[in-house]
């Protein structure tokens, strides 16, 4: 094989990219599933991710250990997590409105303690390389595969296993599919929903320290582009089942690695327009799934924004 | 919480609902208040305690948790200052000199205000209806980019310039915003996703255009649209000089809370908001009142778009992505959707925003401050909207 493959490139570039860029996706939207199944939606996620990504990679350049950030990334996200499950707990408090303040502020907050981040380089995650095999510069920077991506796969095998058969799994599910039965079984929603808000910013924030510490790889202020906010859509067209947050994560991924894949062999023009290529498919596939007659399949019945 | 301390307040009746009597006829937003307030009196204990009459206590009520939570965010902020090791009484201090200290920071807030103002009627229009539309932003591109197109095509005189501009950008927004009501009626699209997906594939619309397309030659460090003239700037109102758009938000605000509150269409956008179903039985035309209010909303951040271009940067380009959109969010549930309170919010927060620049220089602090502040005062509104008749000086007599 040669180092010219043509149309190759591009194709390669996008399944290469698919599996970078749909790291933040998959945590991100794992973390939601966990969050709505308990029938709360937090749409706050953009700002913890990006609360994330600046707590990794400040604690990643303070510590030397990019781990140690991936954990501190968590940790912030679960706190702002835990911030929304307990505000929107409050009687009469909205859970929407009570997401878009989350996103400002957790955005906010991440420009304002992060300032001194922006210019120093610190240690990022490390990769796989399962490209040995070939030959091709292109396969083998394509298959450099980030252990959080695979962290990543695990956990969706690992939720969708704990849904179905653990105690919590068929807590969090009655407490999300009926108020009503989960307080006559005698679990308290407030706290379930709680705890599960908070393990969805968990996981979101761990999303937000890959942007930061493996790709892009460094903090600045423009490093989300409403990923966070996407991962709510996708949970919905993934109706919810983790296996298939997986599988719509790599879609999405691979609809944001067509830009700059383009760019790479070349094709500069419509750039912005190929950029915007996941949103036009998130409204796509909103607009192929929803519906005004009925409920969606599989939605948690306590789950308003689907209704 | 115990009962004492709900009941502090209740002994000394606060400032603010004292102020509210005196301007209680034209500031009411209540609905029509139930009983007579000659008969409650009547019917009231004969207390030697001050008894607000039930009309005043709903828009008391409106005006005193803002407020306390506005108190409540200074504290929190404060405190994280404080924490930081810099001084929140400089911090709140700077905040008044850069905002309302003289009349070249009023200026400069209420040049920050007019953009708020018209993008908080695109999120507070569609929620009388019932909808949480947060994509004024896109809104705001796109009424921008509309506008600065039109003097070139157009090339008539300044007033006929500046009228198809206006319309032209109203027109943009309008339909961009609308476009997320529809699909939120006749397809089941969640309005708040869709449109601030809309926003951002505006936004990449905008950018595609402007560094393509439209793209003045001239403009080389910041790709920009070709000027749209001198002879077409839009003045500055005589006395404040501050630009003309500060009152188109001004009249649209007022004409709008007239329309919600003395019109039948209002009152049925307000049924349509308040229970989908029992407006359909009362046989009210509810996808046309959605999407009347987002193309109405969508339209006032459209024209938030021509302003600043027409009055601010002459051009379209990138200074129209400055987060008036976001911002409009945030002024909206802070006035609780009401048209009217949008005023004051947008120039409280137009004037924090005015502050920042000020604090970046005298105290070294990141421009996020401003956000972390407007973040923080975000969550303590909406948590606060818990507080709402628990106190039991606003509650209506008998309750």
């Amino acid at each position: 094989m040669n180092s010219d493959i043509g149309m190759w490139g591009i194709v390669i570039a996008v399944i290469g990219g698919a599996i970078r860029v749909s790291t933040p996706f998959l945590f991100v939207s794992l973390g939601e599933c966990v969050t709505e199944k308990s029938g709360r939606i937090n749409l706050g996620l953009e700002g913890i991710l990006v609360m994330g990504a600046m707590s990794g990679y400040g604690i990643s350049y303070l510590t030397g250990s990019p781990w140690l950030g991936v954990l501190v990334a968590g940790l912030s996200g679960c706190v702002l997590g835990a911030l929304h499950g307990w505000i929107c707990g409050l009687p009469r408090v909205n859970d929407i409105a009570t997401g878009i303040g989350l996103m400002l502020f957790g955005t906010g907050l991440a420009f304002f303690l992060g300032k001194p981040f922006v210019q120093p380089k610190a240690p990022t995650l490390p990769s796989i390389p399962f490209g040995g095999w070939s030959d091709s510069p292109q396969i083998q920077a394509a298959l450099q595969v980030n252990v959080l991506f695979l962290l990543g796969i695990a956990l969706a095998f690992a939720l969708h296993w704990a849904f179905r058969n653990t105690r919590w799994g068929l807590i969090i599910r009655t407490v999300g599919d009926s108020a009503d039965a989960a307080l006559a079984l005698g679990f308290s929603v407030k706290r379930v929903r709680t705890l599960s808000t908070a393990a969805g910013g968990f996981l979101s924030g761990i999303g937000g320290s890959f942007l930061s510490l493996y790709y892009p790889g460094s903090w600045n202020e423009s490093l989300s582009s409403g990923q966070g906010l996407m991962a709510v859509a996708l949970v919905i067209f993934a109706r919810w089942r983790p296996l298939h947050c997986f599988m719509a994560s790599l879609l999405f991924g691979g609809a944001g690695a067509l830009g700059p894949a383009l760019q790479s062999v070349g094709i500069t023009s419509g750039y912005y327009l190929y950029n915007a290529a996941p949103y036009v498919l998130t409204l796509g596939i909103m607009i192929a799934t929803s519906s005004t007659k009925h409920q969606l399949a599989g939605a948690p019945g306590e789950l308003g924004v689907v209704r | 919480m115990s009962d004492t301390v709900i009941d502090l307040p209740t002994r000394t009746p606060d400032p603010a609902a004292g102020q509210v009597a005196l301007k209680a006829p034209a500031a009411d937003p209540a609905l029509p208040a139930g009983p007579d307030p000659v008969k409650q009196k009547a019917a009231a204990p004969p207390a030697e305690r001050f008894v607000m009459p039930d009309a005043l206590k709903r828009p008391a009520e409106a005006l005193f948790w803002p407020l306390a939570s506005l108190l409540a965010t200074m504290l929190l902020f404060g405190l994280m200052i404080a924490l930081l090791g810099k001084s929140p009484l400089q911090l709140y201090q700077l905040i008044y000199v850069g905002a309302f200290a003289d009349s070249f920071a009023w200026q400069n807030t209420l040049q920050r205000a007019a953009p708020l103002i018209l993008t908080a009627l695109c999120v507070a229009l569609p929620a009388q209806a019932g909808l949480v539309v947060i994509g004024g932003e896109g809104a705001v591109v796109l009424g921008g980019l509309a506008a600065s197109q039109v003097p070139g095509l157009l090339g008539a005189s300044p007033v006929v310039n500046l009228v198809c501009m206006a319309i032209a950008a109203m027109l943009a927004g309008g339909l961009w915003i609308a476009l997320a009501g529809y699909l939120r009626h006749w397809r089941g699209v969640n309005e708040t996703i869709s449109s601030l997906l809309l926003s951002y594939i505006a936004i990449a619309v905008f950018n595609h255009l402007v560094e393509g397309m439209l793209r003045d030659p001239a403009s080389l460090n910041k790709p920009s649209t070709r000027p749209i003239g001198d002879a077409n700037m839009l003045g500055v109102i005589p006395g404040i000089e501050v630009h003309w758009g500060l009152s188109y938000g001004i009249v649209f605000c007022i004409v709008l809370f007239l329309v919600l509150r003395f019109t039948t269409v209002g009152y049925a956008i307000r049924i349509a908001g308040g229970n989908v179903r029992a407006a359909r039985l009362a046989g009210l035309p509810v996808g046309t009142l959605i999407l009347g209010c987002c193309f109405v909303g969508g339209a006032a951040a459209g024209l938030a778009g021509m302003a600043e271009v027409a009055a601010v940067h002459g051009s379209a380009n990138a200074s129209l992505m400055a987060g008036y959109g976001y911002a409009g969010i945030l002024v909206a549930f802070i006035a609780r959707q009401n048209p009217l309170a949008i005023i004051p919010v947008a120039i409280v927060l137009g004037g924090i925003g005015a502050a920042g620049g000020l604090l970046q220089r005298r105290m070294g602090l990141p421009d996020a401050t401003m956000m972390v502040l407007q973040g923080t005062l975000f969550m303590v509104i909406l948590a606060a909207e818990t507080m709402y008749g628990r106190l039991k000086i606003f509650r209506p007599a008998g309750q």
